[in-house]
């Protein structure tokens, strides 16, 4: 684990992060803890096909590489985030990742499904995986809601599991959710997750706020 | 030291399609490579085997096919009985696969004609707003 996160620790960050896309990297310590529990504990990482959904510099990605995931596939919308996680790829030559620029929350306009919830629009990838890791945006300020986008679309596309950061006060809303989409979820941490400030508006040095780490078993799907 | 090269792979190509709105026949996507190397990876035949039943084998050969360059190895149109057995198949298919890299390019929608770049190996799968 010590060798993991000392490894991500040298893993670049955004140069100008935009907080449009609510970028904020996920710290070395945290990505390490995820990937070695997904690969200790529920053998989710090695000799398994991933995905890695809003990518940014591919911190996770890169980790479950290590873990010798067979193919990692890091996929973001921002270029910028892109061009990094590829250089950060580089540097560690992992031979088994690919990069694809997609939105993955994109949303049929107007149309709800039986649940009431907005509809995924058609996908540009038709891989399904074995697990889906991700550290989605929290759907704070303008992008209310598109946490739960980043969930669905994982869950579509995963075999096994989905991993994924949510701030702990939304737990009981998405463990309904996780009901109704037929997914059982468990919290698997409950951590503090440290944002710096990196953005202007942020007052203080840097805020620590509750984070879940949370497991989706796909498997009845 | 040697880094691997930012580049597209024809496993990846495999697994995008076209997502224009009304678009019905959106795959494969016919690709154009402009920049074009194979580079060595490390051969699991494992990996290969388990990504068959995920693969789209004819779309695999259709564009092995019309790249038409004599790096691309030559394919089987269809995939052999048992082929975890079969390790000349299972080195063909991991060369096309992951050691046909792809720098610079782009991919056709079939249908809507719609161009998704390739550019440092990245695709780009993005639609204008008035696409999706």
């Amino acid at each position: 684990l010590r060798d993991l996160e000392s490894a991500l620790q040298q893993v670049d960050v955004f140069e100008t992060p935009k907080i449009k896309l609510e970028q904020y990297p996920t710290p070395p310590h945290i990505a390490a803890r995820m990937l070695y529990t997904m690969a200790t504990t529920y053998e989710d990482v090695e000799d398994c096909t991933v995905a890695d959904l809003g990518c940014g510099c591919g911190v996770l990605g890169i980790g479950a590489a290590m873990l010798g995931a067979s193919r990692v596939m890091s996929l973001d919308i921002d270029d910028d985030a892109l061009e990094t996680a590829e250089r950060n790829c580089e540097e560690f030559e992992l031979e088994t990742m690919d990069f694809a620029r997609l939105n993955l929350v994109e949303v049929a306009e107007e149309e709800t499904n039986e649940l009431g919830e907005p509809v995924l629009a058609p996908f540009p990838l038709r891989e399904r995986f074995d697990t889906v890791i991700m550290n989605p945006p929290f759907g704070t300020k303008k992008n209310a809601g598109i946490d739960m986008l980043f969930l669905r679309r994982g869950i579509s596309i995963a075999d096994r599991a989905v991993y994924s950061l949510h701030k702990s006060s939304t737990r009981a809303h998405i463990a309904k959710c996780a009901e109704k989409w037929g997914v059982q979820m468990e919290v698997v941490a409950e951590l503090r997750y440290n944002i710096p400030a990196m953005y202007k508006f942020h007052k203080k040095n840097s805020v620590d706020i509750a984070v879940d780490f949370l497991r989706f078993d796909c498997t009845a799907l | 030291r040697s880094c691997r090269p930012r580049m597209m792979r024809l496993l990846t190509h495999n697994m995008l399609t076209s997502h224009v709105k009304g678009v019905k026949n959106g795959y494969p996507l016919i690709l154009r490579v402009g920049e074009l190397v194979v580079q060595e990876v490390e051969f699991n035949p494992d990996f290969i085997v388990r990504m068959l039943p995920r693969l789209d084998w004819p779309a695999l050969v259709q564009t092995a096919n019309s790249i038409g360059r004599p790096e691309i190895p030559a394919i089987p149109a269809t995939v052999p009985e048992q082929p975890e057995s079969n390790e000349e198949f299972l080195r063909a298919a991991h060369t096309l696969l992951l050691e046909v890299h792809i720098k610079e390019g782009e991919m056709e929608c079939p249908e809507s004609h719609k161009v998704f770049p390739i550019r440092n190996g990245i695709p780009n799968m993005l639609l204008e707003e008035e696409e999706s």
